[in-house]
């Protein structure tokens, strides 16, 4: 343990290489929607024709939508005209001195190992030193630039490479997927934007793992990254300090594709706010994100840890397209007090000798509901496909809940789909061997949940593991009495 | 050591120990024997701090304190140590990682450092070698597919790395076969030292040819019926517990 707090230590305490920062207006819309409201938000991005185009597209697509209601989820009523789609990112700091904040809030960030001046911007406390160094931005992108990878926001893809967005953009996500990801490309803010080209192999870990800036990525973000031919990259995304956001309903749409013998890893830990014991407040996610193997024998890999959200609705998936192409899940959702998650994958197999890997481990505590929700659908012309398929669930206690929905549509002979899935229970017996040798019972459900994930942890780039394993073991404390 | 002064224990509303009187000093072996239900492991799990026993009178002093205002982890790290009649399986965590935690724990808790990995394999190897445990079993997850004389052997293991002050042996003997027992009483034996003291809980006198007993308890339905040397083993085994109803009516 002692060997992980001093990774997390130099984890915590470097600086956020990777990250940038987004131009943000600082004015704000009136609240509600309609096509006047997206014209302006084109408008006040300066966005070329086609954006403009794609989002009101996009905006009439959804008018006709309902809201989807088949996930095992309790959703209040969300009245979309009470939402400001378009706002000035930038927080005023709230507080004077990290003495103002929740005492809670600050444990937890003391537990993350959190450096103090990072602590007082996630609470929003006014800080005098911009911490974000300048000439790191420079430096990261130069490294890129020589290498002719494109890392940017949103906003500056759209202004500095129009025909790439234009190009690549709705592809994997077309606006009409779904209720929120049309709702998304209607009025998204801004996001990541990422192109690796042919044959480059990206040097470094790509990351919008930032958590300063973070607060400024807004509650429609959209990423999208593009790996051509023979090329690879791993991109993380998230933050594992407690995100708290005056916006309670976000809806990101993340879109992969993925060209000949390309490589994409992506990985996510995400922790937004939950909402308290009593499950009050708290973030409602709802997120669209696909990759598509376009080419032939290319990968797309994702990788989450969900702790956060009051709702989470997440179904990571990958289209595998090209013959040979290769999908994978793999994925850990922990749900405490009166959190709800549906979170799954799909993946459908059209390319021939396609190959897709789905690990789902959720861990259910308190008064949650947790549902793993997958669609396996391998099409007629995906000859000799393959699935292998394990989802496993945990409980804390018994007033939790744990569902799996397994869809599985086969439309040929010579595929072979696996499904493999277990429950288990953190036993009291367990607890106390783990007392009995000294170990109290917070580090013994740590410890155990932490192996129960630990085939999905394994997957995540270093630094991320080890955040997450302590993140894992702080969402769950207090669920064993 | 260890004193306990008229303790009765209740579980779900039924009495199971109805007034136990037990005197340990530094460095004894107390052999508690006794037939099946008469309370034996109850015994170990309530001095353990195990929680779904409800204390309905009596004081348990370890060390001068009083041990039942102690929670389970702090009296392991105060020295007492189970050695479990069921070592539970914990999947998915190494035992090599569960026994280092384990090991620092109570260095901390001394206000130790915690060992170095050079350290911590040097002990590793040194008492694993103690009780012959197969050195990749600590590679695997604790207890997890091992046979029953693993799991035995690796709660003497444990128990080495943790040098008690006072060690509960619950039944260490059931599922063992006659070359096992001989190896984990070696074990037991080995860690024999003027300031530990053991408790063996048995249900047959066979291990206490091996593990020999300064002190031997009956327990029967709830109560120490009878006390005596290590004879008093010999004795119970040609009798039989039949021989007690008669006895302690």
């Amino acid at each position: 343990m002692e060997e992980q707090d001093k990774i997390l230590h130099e984890v915590t305490s470097q600086e956020y290489k990777f990250g940038f920062v987004s131009d943000f207006e600082s004015e704000s819309i009136p609240k509600g929607l309609n096509e006047d409201v997206i014209r302006l938000i084109s408008a006040k991005k300066n966005e070329p024709e086609f954006m403009l185009q794609f989002r009101l597209d996009a905006y009439r697509k959804w008018l006709k939508m309902p809201m989807p209601d088949w996930a095992y989820l309790k959703i209040p009523p969300i009245d979309f005209q009470e939402i400001i789609y378009y706002s000035a990112p930038k927080k005023k700091p709230q507080y004077e001195s990290l003495d103002e904040v929740d005492p809670d809030l600050i444990e937890t960030f003391n537990k993350l190992g959190i450096p103090l001046e990072e602590q007082k911007v996630l609470a929003g406390v006014a800080v005098d030193a911009v911490i974000d160094s300048v000439s790191v931005k420079t430096t990261f992108k130069e490294t890129l630039a020589e290498k002719g990878v494109i890392f940017c926001s949103f906003s500056e893809a759209v202004k500095e490479h129009p025909d790439l967005v234009k190009k690549y953009l709705g592809m994997s996500v077309p606006t009409s997927d779904n209720f929120f990801a049309a709702l998304n490309s209607a009025v998204f803010s801004d996001g990541s934007f990422c192109y690796i080209p042919k044959g480059v192999r990206c040097p470094m870990e790509l990351s919008t793992y930032f958590r300063i800036n973070a607060a400024g990525t807004g509650q429609f973000e959209r990423t999208l990254i593009v790996a051509e031919d023979e090329s690879y990259v791993s991109y993380l995304e998230g933050c594992t300090a407690p995100m708290r956001d005056e916006n309670q309903l976000h809806a990101a749409v993340v879109e992969i594709i993925a060209m000949d013998r390309a490589e994409v890893k992506y990985s996510t830990v995400q922790n937004w706010y939950p909402g308290n014991k009593e499950g009050k407040g708290g973030v409602y996610n709802f997120v669209t994100k696909r990759g598509i193997c376009r080419g032939e024998s290319s990968k797309i890999s994702w990788t989450q840890v969900e702790t956060g959200s009051a709702i989470t609705w997440k179904y990571p998936s990958v289209i595998m397209m090209g013959d040979n192409s290769v999908g994978e899940f793999n994925s850990v959702a922990v749900t405490n007090n009166h959190q709800q998650a549906d979170t799954g994958t799909k993946m459908i197999h059209i390319g021939k000798n396609t190959k897709s890997t789905i690990v789902s481990k959720g861990i259910s505590a308190g008064l949650s509901d947790n549902s793993y929700r997958g669609l396996v659908k391998v099409l007629p012309g995906a000859v000799n496909a393959r699935n292998f398929s394990q989802c496993d669930s945990l409980l804390l206690g018994s007033t939790c809940g744990a569902h799996t929905f397994p869809y599985i549509e086969v439309g040929n002979k010579s595929s072979i789909v696996e499904h493999e899935a277990t429950t288990s229970k953190i036993g009291e017996d367990q607890i106390f061997y783990c007392n009995q040798r000294g170990i109290s019972t917070e580090d013994a459900i740590g410890m155990i949940v932490n192996g129960y994930a630990k085939e999905v942890l394994n997957k995540l780039p270093m630094e991320f593991a080890v955040e997450a394993q302590k993140l894992l073991a702080i969402s769950l404390e207090g669920s064993v009495g | 050591m260890l004193t306990i002064k008229n303790l009765r224990v209740a579980i779900e509303g039924k009495e199971i120990l109805k007034g136990i009187n037990l005197e340990i000093k530094a460095g004894e072996v107390h052999a508690i024997m006794g037939p099946n239900g008469s309370g034996k492991s109850t015994l170990g799990n309530v001095l353990a701090g195990k929680e779904e026993y409800e204390i309905l009178e009596g004081e348990i002093l370890y060390e001068g304190e009083d041990l039942l205002e102690l929670s389970a982890e702090d009296r392991a790290r105060k020295g007492l140590f189970l050695g479990f009649q069921y070592p539970v399986e914990i999947p998915g965590v190494p035992m090599v990682n569960f026994i280092k935690t384990s090991v620092n724990e109570h260095r901390k808790f001394k206000g130790l450092e915690p060992l170095t990995a050079g350290e911590f394999l040097k002990l590793m190897r040194e008492k694993k070698e103690l009780v012959h445990l197969d050195s990749q079993l600590t590679n695997r997850s604790v207890n997890e597919g091992f046979s029953g004389g693993e799991k035995k052997k690796n709660e003497i293991f444990q128990m080495a790395m943790l040098e008690p002050k006072l060690a509960i042996l619950d039944e260490t003997d059931s599922g063992l076969d006659i070359d096992a027992l001989r190896i984990v009483s070696d074990g037991v034996n080995a860690l024999k030292h003027p300031e530990r003291s053991t408790i063996v809980i048995t249900h047959y006198q066979r291990l206490l040819e091996y593990i020999v007993p300064d002190h031997v308890h009956v327990l029967y339905q709830g109560k120490i019926v009878k006390s005596a040397g290590k004879e008093l083993a010999l004795e119970l085994e040609e009798k039989g517990y039949d021989w007690l109803k008669t006895h302690s009516l």
